[in-house]
């Protein structure tokens, strides 16, 4: 049986319309994200349960520092903020645009790694390490690997600006949507660990 | 990301440009060859699962004797054994045959697309898994021996060291199946996003192959499921290596958590694992019936609700752990509940069956007996989904043959059934068939003379996790039937024997296989055995279903999904119809 011979122009022409790279791109990176969601909601499910299973949590939880976590929540809303215009830039060719605002988001997202290093440092200085009972376990944890998702998305700006200063970002445009997207996605795990672990 | 423009990747079949040895056949990012590698690997890993199941086995029949090939069989040994069993056999074996290889060789070829969506993404998915493996096997030769708290490494059994004796095999454990879920997380992505994206046109989601349903839902199930397991052994590790207290009970931790997050997942892998073996019977049963799949929108949507409710079972595997008794009842009703799409799956297959034109080859028996087997694992899983029967069970030897009724028939006789189907497709050589009958005979009449026995045992309330029975005298009456089940096994994989010689055999000194040798429908059969790079040198257009066999008003008794309508179809332009997801 040989394949088919209808027409063949129309054919390519269908392909062309259905088959674009970037709605790929845009289903893995969401397949991704979901995975990651999965992940993390794991941990903030654990986290959940046990404190609602077990007593004595609030002593231990006390001792963060709401407000550099406040801050920091505003630093990385705000962060979010400029991702979206960024990627805004390249919709309407802002080539400047793209510039100043990947650079203000990595700058931002830096900023919160500092203020988090500054938390860390004061909570070892207090005694409070990951073995100090499971609030503090679950805290480093999360936090941690909240913070190293952060990195992950702040390497990923630097190669989009790096791209961006070369002006070879205009031939794969949706790469800063993709990297957006992921960004945002660490932004919101973030939404979700500062109340659950700084105001309860 | 590939930067050509569409037209280019798509229209006809490229040449394999010279790439040289590594990257042809070890580093090639060709879906075909990928397929291979994942089914060299599953078969190598199957030798050391089923090596183990001998030891096992042994043990249980004539405990504390010299096993042949081995020596004596220590209790510490017996429960490393069983732990590297299980885990091979699931996650090393099932999973990178019914998935990785079958997943990787059938879907581009049946959506009529010429790579993966992904293809070097696809690459390194199978490196991934390679590595796990590599750290699997390695964790054999560690100090103190590999992991040895079970394949569901329970714990505080797995938590701490100084419980089963075991320093870095269990850590390497955890690692290792990290990998791999690491491995078929990126595997997914491609299955998705090229059974979404890259079907060619006309290739509506209706008029996919079920192969390709099956493999799509076990993947998105698999990403569902997964996630929380992987935060689990993340929790599991650092308990391990930092000395946290999430699973131990002395600093607050909770042992029950981890049997919650292992079983979140170990449920839906089981349908993860299974459902690609139903596929795999689903594209064989019609072909060698002449008859439409029966009822194919009906199990489509019966495997998605499985998929759904089998978020909501897990805690059928805790009957016996101390959840509350108030838990226990809607998690039995979900149980018994979640038999209905598998009875439908399975009634869709027997009506398939009815009075269609048998025709008896290997691949199909397998399929067959691949159906009438998992029957009984999944009537026995209703006795087991029944709280107050399960309390009775399920320490017992009826969990452990009910387990592998259900899995061995759809991952083991589900895959062989495929390797028989699509070997001239994947080697363009066929295999010989009276090899594959005494394979087939040998492994259906030999795997139940192993397992029903063990139900027997079950049933009589002989526990299953015991090093050596004869101490017991309570289990006296019992041994008679773990000496049958041992010597079945024996059978059993002696069975795999003609299976090696005809597999290789075939590969060097086969009949040639032409493209369509069993005359069926799907995108595969249009290319030649085994496809060129870029798999079709013509774009595919599809026109039918994929299951058109033995219609009395065509004019031959299948019609491929390519073949266009007869008369000059009005609908030539309407079919064509766009598929993209944009
Ligand atoms: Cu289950």
């Amino acid at each position: 049986m040989g394949a088919s011979a209808h027409a063949p122009t129309a054919v390519a022409a269908v392909n062309d319309d259905a088959f674009k790279d970037i709605a790929r791109g845009r289903i893995a990176v969401w397949w991704f994200l979901a995975s990651e969601i999965m992940v993390f909601g794991g941990f903030i499910t654990c986290y959940v349960l046990f404190r609602y299973a077990h007593g004595g949590w609030e002593d231990a939880a006390r001792h963060v520092n709401w407000k550099l976590g406040a801050v920091n929540t505003v630093v990385l809303l705000t962060s979010s903020l400029t991702m979206i215009l960024a990627h805004h830039a390249v919709k309407v060719g802002d080539k400047q645009g793209v510039k100043t605002f990947l650079g203000l988001t990595i700058a931002l997202g830096l900023t919160f790694l500092v203020i988090k290093g500054f938390e860390y440092h004061a909570e070892f200085a207090e005694g409070f390490t990951p073995l100090s009972g499971l609030f503090w376990s679950f805290y480093f944890l999360m936090t941690g690997l909240h913070g190293l998702h952060l990195l992950v998305g702040i390497i990923i700006n630097l190669s989009l600006l790096v791209m961006a200063l070369r002006g070879t970002i205009w031939a794969c445009g949706d790469r800063v949507e993709l990297g957006g997207l992921y960004w945002h996605f660490v932004d919101v795990v973030w939404i979700f660990l500062f109340p659950l672990l700084y105001l309860t | 990301m590939a930067t050509a423009t569409p037209s280019e990747i798509r229209v006809g079949a490229h040449h394999e440009p010279h790439l040289g040895f590594l990257r042809s056949y070890v580093f090639s990012v060709d879906h075909k060859v990928i397929a291979k590698q994942y089914l060299g690997l599953s078969l190598f890993m199957a030798l050391l699962g089923g090596a183990a199941a001998y030891l096992i086995r042994w043990q249980l029949a004539w405990p504390e004797t010299y096993v042949p090939g081995w020596g004596y069989v220590e209790p510490q040994q017996y429960n490393a054994i069983i732990t590297m069993h299980g885990t091979i056999m699931i996650f090393f074996v099932a999973m990178p045959f019914v998935l990785g290889a079958f997943g990787n060789f059938l879907i581009p070829l049946m959506v009529g697309a010429d790579d993966m969506a992904f293809p070097r993404l696809n690459m390194m998915s199978f490196w991934t898994l390679f590595v796990g493996s590599a750290v699997l096997i390695a964790s054999f030769f560690v100090p103190a021996g590999p992991a040895a708290g079970g394949w569901t490494a329970y714990a505080p059994l797995s938590a701490r060291p100084i419980y089963t004796g075991v320093t870095w095999g269990q850590n390497l454990w955890l690692i290792a199946v990290a990998i791999e879920f690491a491995s078929f997380l990126m595997g997914g992505i491609n299955f998705l996003t090229t059974a979404l994206n890259m079907r060619v046109p006309g290739m509506t989601l209706w008029r996919l192959p079920m192969l390709v349903w099956t493999e799509l839902i076990a993947a998105v199930l698999f990403m569902l499921s997964v996630g929380p397991l992987i935060a689990g052994a993340f929790m599991l590790l650092l308990d391990r290596i930092a000395g946290t207290s999430f699973f131990v009970p002395d600093k607050g931790g909770d042992p029950l958590l981890w049997q919650h997050l292992f079983w979140f997942f170990g449920h839906p892998e089981v349908y993860v694992v299974g459902l690609p073996g139903f596929g795999i019977m689903m594209e064989i049963i019609p072909v060698f019936s002449r008859k439409p799949l029966y009822g194919y929108k009906t199990i489509v949507w019966g495997m998605i609700a499985a998929g759904v409710l089998s978020f909501v079972v897990w805690a059928h595997h805790m009957f016996v752990s101390g959840i509350d008794p108030r838990l226990a009842t809607p998690f039995s009703i979900t149980t018994i509940l979640i038999s209905v799409p598998f009875a439908i799956i399975v009634f869709s297959l027997l009506v398939t069956l009815w009075g269609g034109k048998i025709e008896l080859t290997s691949a199909m028996l397998f399929a067959v007996g691949g159906l009438a087997t998992f029957i009984i694992g999944g009537v026995t899983g209703i006795f087991l989904g029944s709280a107050g029967l399960d309390v009775y069970l399920h320490g017992t030897y009826f969990v452990v043959a009910h387990f592998h009724y259900t899995l061995m028939p759809l991952a083991i006789f589900g895959g062989f059934a495929g390797l028989y189907f699509w070997f001239p497709k994947m080697f363009g050589r066929m295999m010989n068939e009276t090899l594959g009958r005494i394979h087939f005979l040998a492994t259906f009449i030999c795997f139940n003379c192993v397992f029903i026995p063990l139900f027997l045992a079950g049933v009589a309330g002989n526990p299953r996790r015991i090093y050596e029975m004869s101490s017991y005298d309570f289990l006296k009456p019992a041994q008679p039937l773990h000496v049958i089940a041992t010597i079945a096994t024996l059978g059993l994989l002696a069975g795999q024997i003609p299976f090696i010689i005809n597999f290789f055999m075939s590969l060097v000194r086969g009949r040639k296989a032409e493209r369509n040798p069993w005359h069926a429908n799907t995108l595969e059969w249009c290319t030649d055995s085994p496809p060129p790079h870029g798999n079709f040198s013509q774009p595919m257009v599809v026109y039918r279903d994929p299951y058109e066999y033995g219609n009395p008003d065509a004019p031959k008794d299948w019609m491929a999904q390519n073949e266009p309508p007869a008369a000059p179809a009005p609908l030539g332009g309407g079919q064509i119809r766009r598929t993209g997801t944009r």
